[in-house]
């Protein structure tokens, strides 16, 4: 039985965060759920993946954001639990669907996660998802703690139905990849298939209809309110004159700098875990009681402006601030440290940070980015397709694992604004800019959001080569499956479509399948595409090393070693691959026999053939298919 | 007890959050309040991967920049990279086998002399415990029980109120059969050498 599934109230579990959030859907009795996988989110979904074989509840990983809200709605409209999962910039996949959902509403509750990425962890930017909430109209919960996550995530499907309105649950990383002890509650039974109720001058969204629908909303907002200010979600702890007020993770900061700064007779602390819409009375409740207030809130300062109007329209003259005390910025996440400082500096208090490890004499270290694994697919193709347009060709790449291929020395990365972008953005390129242009795009991200643009350059005729990196996986986020996978090693029963026939029917005729660890022959297809006028799609397929290990696919195959009889140390292998089984000891190359997975990318490219299969070392060959 | 914070710094793939956790549920068997901060994503694949351990009454899962009470480094430089999270009068226990990145085969820099390392640890804090995890793991039978010998390391700091047997019954509800022998082996031979350096150096001075 997986863990989630323990039906013993008051028991506790040690989970992680983003089991929390799963767990409290769970007790909500979430009969469908839906998402793209995106850190810091993907693993709440994962365990509905999990989860199949268990339980009734319907689950899918649908193609991107959008999609998976739309797929959401349907669920809800006919009156199911509904869960949608996405990081922060997914949600402007699936923005397109939200602000019109706000109007229509739902039947069955709607939770809708948000797990934004404070200091970017893994993301192309740290865009505050709490303004969503306040673009669509939509309420907004802010867990603070483990318990919260799942509590609140249950709570939110009961709000939702009373509403009428999908919620928001916002996170951030260190709330989804924290781990805590959970005391559970009860499990909800799973609902079935029920009678979809036909109201289309409520559903269908013609301007007739949408023009008295926004009056609902804000209708439905009133309801939101008055949920925001009389339940137990946002709380006044203590009475003190200083008052603090903050949100999500940050919320856990002012705890410890109060106990810290031993200011608890002192202080009154506002906990914002229902943020839209705003508390109004509540708020004004904690203005009255305090003579100063200091916001903590990461990113953006919401609060801490929506509070100052809230002050100037009743005509309250304390001081209220923010972002600019202390450390608090709208950079990056905060810490315990960085918060304990602002709320000394805030308040005038005395404050001696304690003294730090001098690390002044330290030498500059080597970095250590993250790389592709040994015996990485993307590894190869780089290698290849860098043979044939060189440096100098522009590269759009786009979202997964291959972005890595910005790093030396691959160094085959120009652009990157969002999923999908490769293809569109080549376009561009191939009509501005005076050099070839070849695309980078994982398989995922293909069927994400590569296909329009996709349709887009035949349609106008652009002239660029895309190479779709497929590995047979969604390999970033934790490997999950997708419409061009083989599901059968997962035990994923849903119907595979082909990627190739996918870009031969939108109509490229120029359509190439390389096999990337055949290597001389892989460039030679490469090379057919250099002069091709129009849109050439290089389709590499390769297994992901680490998914063929997990699912026990491929067979495992010899490592390699360096026969330093042969070899000349030329190091192409070291300078042109960069394989982090391969590496210097007293310069002499040599390759980690553990973790070599037998690629023979290095031996293909050895002027010397001095590299081959461990065991088989008297055999004089070279593996070159 | 007081509040304890920990901080673990490895490489991606060398198991850092597997004895976090392990470590937060030992301390929870204990009835001793546990949050374990990970990170996931785009780092696991060969960067840096930093978790941390905060035990008692305290409510932040993450620990701020010269705020850990102790730092684990599963790799030397990396140790030395991370050396500011541990507090001046804090102990560091690190793994003395290196793990150079990729950046310095290609000419990026060049890995540091390691006792040019291990000598600029020493002079940054009270106290500092080595162990040739990758050595000690050899010997235990599997490379990959390195993070045992660490988790063993630190529970002979003595310094958490988890004992040795109350670690390793932790280890044992969650570890495969197959591993079980030789992560327990491993976690004992970390026990070992770090707590016969604590017991021989005699008590540790009041802070």
């Amino acid at each position: 039985m997986h863990k989630l599934m323990t039906d013993t109230p008051g028991k506790k579990l040690f989970i992680l965060g983003n089991e929390a959030i799963a767990r409290g859907a769970l007790e909500a009795g979430v009969s469908f759920v839906t998402c793209y996988p995106g850190t810091p989110s993907s693993e709440i979904p994962l365990q509905f993946y999990q989860l199949t074989r268990e339980t009734d509840i319907y689950f899918e990983y649908s193609v991107n954001e959008k999609v998976a809200l739309e797929v959401g709605a349907g669920a809800a409209a006919t009156g199911l639990r509904t869960l949608v999962t996405m990081k922060h910039v997914g949600v402007n996949v699936a923005a397109d669907p939200l602000m019109t959902l706000a109007y229509v509403g739902v039947k069955g509750g709607m939770v809708i996660v948000t797990a934004d990425d404070p200091s970017l962890f893994s993301s192309q930017n740290e865009q505050d998802n709490r303004y969503y909430a306040r673009l669509s109209g939509l309420p907004m919960l802010e867990p603070t703690t483990i318990q919260e996550l799942k509590d609140l995530t249950a709570q939110a499907f009961d709000l939702s139905e009373t509403m009428g309105l999908p919620v928001f649950v916002r996170t951030t990383t260190r709330l989804n990849h924290m781990r805590g002890s959970v005391d559970l509650g009860p499990l909800k039974p799973v609902a079935g298939k029920m009678r979809f109720e036909k109201d289309p001058f409520s559903k269908v969204t013609v301007p007739a209809v949408s023009r008295r629908l926004h009056q609902v909303l804000l209708s439905r907002q009133e309801l939101a309110l008055q949920a925001a200010e009389t339940g137990n979600i946002n709380q006044i702890l203590g009475s003190g004159e200083l008052g603090i007020v903050a949100n999500g993770i940050a919320f856990n900061y002012v705890r410890d700098a109060i106990n810290d700064l031993d200011l608890g007779e002192r202080t009154s602390l506002l906990k914002l875990a229902f943020s839209h819409p705003l508390p109004r009375d509540l708020c004004l409740k904690f203005l009255q009681q305090v003579e100063q207030v200091l916001v903590v809130e990461e990113l953006e300062p919401i609060v801490e402006q929506e509070l100052k109007a809230l002050a100037q329209e009743n005509g309250l003259g304390l001081s209220i601030r923010g972002k600019g005390v202390g450390g608090l910025s709208r950079l990056f996440e905060y810490n315990p440290a960085l918060v304990r400082q602002a709320v000394a500096e805030g308040f005038g208090l005395e404050y001696h940070a304690p003294e730090k490890i001098d690390s002044s004499d330290i030498p500059d270290l080597p970095q250590r980015p993250p790389n592709l694994c040994p015996g990485c697919p993307h590894r190869a193709t780089y290698h290849e397709v860098k043979q044939v347009y060189g440096q100098d060709a522009v590269y759009p790449t786009d979202i997964g694992c291959y972005t890595l291929g910005l790093l030396p020395p691959i160094s085959m990365a120009d652009f990157l604004i969002c999923m999908g972008s490769s293809v569109s953005s080549a376009c561009g390129f191939a009509q501005a800019a005076e050099q070839k242009v070849v695309a980078f795009i994982g398989d995922s991200t293909f069927f994400h959001s590569g296909l329009t643009g996709l349709v887009n350059a035949v349609h106008n005729r652009h002239n660029f080569t895309l190479v779709i990196l497929d590995n047979g996986t969604t390999a970033m986020t934790g490997h999950q499956p997708h419409p061009g996978v083989d599901g059968q090693p997962l035990d994923w029963n849903r119907r595979r479509v082909s990627i190739e026939q996918a870009v031969r029917g939108l109509g490229v005729d120029d359509v190439h399948l390389i096999k990337p660890f055949a290597v001389r022959k892989s460039i030679e297809t490469i090379r057919a595409t250099y002069e091709h006028q129009g849109v050439s799609v290089i389709i590499s397929q390769e297994v992901c090393p680490l998914f063929a290990r997990a699912t026990r696919t491929q067979k495992p195959k010899k490592p390699y070693f360096v026969d330093h009889d042969r070899c000349r140390n030329h190091r192409d292998c070291v300078r042109q691959l960069a394989c982090p089984a391969i590496y210097l000891d007293e310069e002499q190359v040599r390759i980690d026999e553990a973790m070599c997975v037998g690629c023979a990318l290095c031996a293909q490219i050895c002027p010397e053939r001095a590299i081959r299969p461990v065991k088989t070392s008297s055999e004089a060959e070279t593996p070159d298919a | 007890m007081q509040n304890k914070r920990i901080v673990f710094v490895g490489v991606g793939g060398q198991g850092n959050l597997l004895i976090t956790r392990l470590l937060g549920e030992a301390s929870l068997a204990k009835g001793i309040p546990a949050l374990v901060s990970e990170i996931h994503g785009m780092a696991q694949r060969g960067g840096i991967v930093e978790s941390a351990v905060v035990m008692g009454n305290v409510s932040s899962p993450i620990v701020a920049e010269g705020e850990a009470d102790i730092l684990v480094g599963f790799e030397p430089m990396e140790t030395l990279r991370a050396i500011g999270k541990v507090r001046k009068d804090g102990l560091v226990l690190t793994n003395t086998a290196p793990l150079p990145p990729f950046t310095v085969s290609i000419g990026q820099g060049s890995y540091p002399d390691l006792e040019l390392i291990l000598n600029l640890l020493r002079s940054k804090v009270d106290r500092m415990f080595t162990l040739n995890a990758k050595g000690l793991a050899e010997t235990a039978g599997s490379l990959q029980s390195l993070n045992m010998v660490l988790l063993g390391g630190l529970i002979g700091l003595d310094h958490l109120d988890i004992g040795p047997g109350e670690m390793k019954e932790t280890i044992s509800s969650n570890t495969k059969k197959s591993f079980l022998e030789a992560n327990l082996k491993a976690f004992d031979l970390g026990w070992e050498e770090v707590n016969h350096e604590v017991q021989s150096a005699g008590p540790e001075p009041v802070s």
